[in-house]
């Protein structure tokens, strides 16, 4: 394994692997459907504080 | 019965601590020994007590709220503790003929830095994320701690740490890693208490009633289990021997240089970034009573952070023997942390939306913000300081120290402060603090001391930068090193007047901490029965 190798490699594989992921996560953070779940975990905060 | 489990863990160290009194091959050893025998035996004296009078039932629903007092108290003595080490070390450097002390070896700057160092961020920023996690993990899952005793054995366990590393530290037991001197054995101590936390956070989101697992409990998550995978790494070392204080890293070179860095930068990133941000979270809202701004963002936020944070390490190394292509990396990810940073802070600002009042009325809420604006502040500082360039003048210079402590004072501190006035408030159910006039006090006091903080100590910095850089006409160094030393002299006796009017603020906190944990309420600032969060003392205008 030779570092070109692993420089190719991480140019390449690692580019995908990481934008993959940040398309991933706008994807669940913008999806239409989220949305009322996300608003109601905005306020978990602010419910009761004892059991 | 984990009861048996936990003693069982702690009879064998106990046990070990025998040996190591009995066999120890150095005086370090040999006193730690001791330290940790009678230690582990108060523990299971304690333990065996506390179950001679019944096994303690572990009511299901109520939270566990008795182990976050403990917490609250912990993180605000060892506050004051690492603050004052801190302005111990400032004055040495400051006024080095008054501090030094021939006849204390054990008050050298050398001993005390580190000492300072781990107080301040495992002592106290340890303590306020233990307490703080298990206060949100419970209200945000709406579960009580699992493990019964097991968070007690976190708790107590993590504090035994810090007092075996710091009294390690005087005695100049030390494996010479930045933010990870502490000796193998109190390395694999910690690694015991971490995994018992990772267990207790774990399982507490696994019975948890609230369907959704809210974002702050997802940033300390990234933190207890990013801190469990660094300690490990970078602290893989072989001891001398089982009854030696010294220990042999088997990283070596510039492998160890980059695995220290890893390890010191995502500290940075995971224990004060990422596990305070949880604190941002939860208590920003709760004590504005407002939702966060954008769950979306928040989201965004937290996957961007950690996934970018962990490349950023080896911008501690620019101009040394790591391959250059790796200081790059370090250097390209470290500005690319700017958008999620930003995000965050936003995030946690604009929270305040629509109740911007707050900020003159709640000197809390104002402290929270602040924190988030120095937040904002020195997550800008930190990409221009990682871009090689701006890197060949900084670093080494006290401007690095200027850049830590506006996220170190600015940032971990006021937001720690300000859990520790929500939490001391609500967690001994008073209707307010004792006194909203000694947090303005606070506030004030400690803004100013941070303010003189990073101000003397960026031009200081800068200074000592163009000072080591300048050429004279026939191209010899224009200053000796100890002309830059000397130049410094009064911007080190500002930084001391600084961090000494910040522990002030923190001593005049832990007063109005106690008497607001005793019940008291300053007579002059009136009664408020009716207003919960709000100070009575607001000013009118």
């Amino acid at each position: 394994m030779t570092y070109e190798t692993v420089a190719r490699f991480a140019q390449t594989w690692g580019l995908i692997y990481v934008m993959a992921l940040f398309a991933g996560v706008l994807v669940y953070a913008l999806w239409p459907r989220n949305q009322q779940k996300f608003d109601h975990a905005a306020r978990i905060p602010l419910e009761e504080d004892e059991l | 019965m984990d009861v048996f489990l936990q003693l069982a863990i702690l009879v064998g160290c106990a046990f070990y601590a025998v040996i190591a009194v009995a066999q120890a091959g150095d005086s370090g050893m040999a006193i730690h020994g001791w330290f940790f025998l009678i230690l582990f035996v108060a523990w299971i004296v304690g333990i065996c007590m506390r179950y001679g009078f019944g096994a303690p039932v572990w009511d299901q629903t109520r939270y566990e709220d008795g182990i976050i007092k403990w917490g609250v108290f912990a993180t605000a003595f060892w506050g004051v503790a690492g603050f004052l080490v801190g302005l111990v070390i400032a004055l040495q450097l400051a006024f080095p003929n008054l501090f030094y002390f021939e006849q204390f070896g054990w008050t050298n700057f050398g001993r005390l830095r580190p000492l300072h160092t781990s107080a301040v961020i495992f002592a106290f920023g340890g303590n306020a994320l233990i307490a703080t996690s298990f206060y949100v993990v419970q209200r945000t899952t709406r579960a009580r701690l699992a493990g019964g005793l097991w968070p007690w054995f976190v708790f107590w366990g993590f504090n035994l740490f810090i007092v075996i590393a710091a009294t390690g530290y005087l005695l100049g037991i030390t494996q010479s890693k930045e933010y990870a001197e502490p000796e193998w054995y109190a390395d694999l101590w910690l690694t015991i208490v971490w995994v018992v936390y990772l267990l207790v956070f774990l399982g507490t989101l696994w019975k948890r009633k609230e369907r959704h697992i809210y974002v702050a409990n997802w940033f300390y998550l990234a933190f207890i289990v990013t801190i469990a995978m660094l300690h490990i790494v970078n602290n893989l070392a072989i001891p001398v021997s089982f009854t030696s204080s010294t220990s042999v890293i088997v990283w070596a070179g510039v492998q160890d240089a980059l695995t220290q860095w890893w390890y010191g930068h995502n500290a940075v990133g995971f224990f004060l970034t990422a596990g305070f941000l949880g604190i941002m979270y939860y208590f920003i809202p709760k004590r504005a009573e407002r939702p966060v701004y954008s769950y979306r963002l928040s989201i965004v936020h937290f996957w961007t952070l950690i996934f970018i944070y962990i490349w950023a390490g080896p911008h501690h190394l620019h101009y040394t023997a790591l391959p250059e292509w790796a200081q790059t990396l370090g250097m390209v990810f470290s500005v690319m942390l700017w958008m999620p940073s930003w995000g965050g802070m936003i995030n946690g600002l604009m929270t305040l939306s629509g109740a911007w009042d707050k900020l003159r009325t709640d000197p809390v809420i104002r402290m929270m913000v602040v924190s988030v604006a120095f937040y904002g502040m020195s997550t800008f500082e930190g990409p221009v300081m990682s871009v090689r360039a701006v890197n060949s003048l900084s670093h080494y210079t006290d401007w690095t120290i200027g850049h830590v402590h506006s996220g170190a004072l600015g940032w971990v501190g006021y937001i720690s402060f300000g859990a520790l006035y929500c939490l001391t408030q609500w967690l001994w159910k008073r209707r307010r603090l004792y006194s909203y006039a000694l947090v303005e006090w606070h506030f004030w006091i400690s803004t100013l001391g941070i303010l003189l903080y990073i101000t003397s100590m960026w031009v200081s910095g800068i200074m000592q930068g163009l000072m080591w850089r300048a050429y004279n006409e026939f191209g010899f160094l224009e200053y000796s090193f100890v002309e830059s030393v000397e130049a410094t002299h009064p911007y080190y006796v500002i930084r001391a007047i600084g961090g000494g009017m910040f522990l002030i603020g923190a001593l005049i906190m832990c007063y109005n901490l106690w008497r607001t944990a005793r019940g008291d309420l300053r007579a002059a600032e009136g009664d408020v029965a009716e207003a919960d969060a709000r100070p009575a003392a607001a000013p009118a205008e």
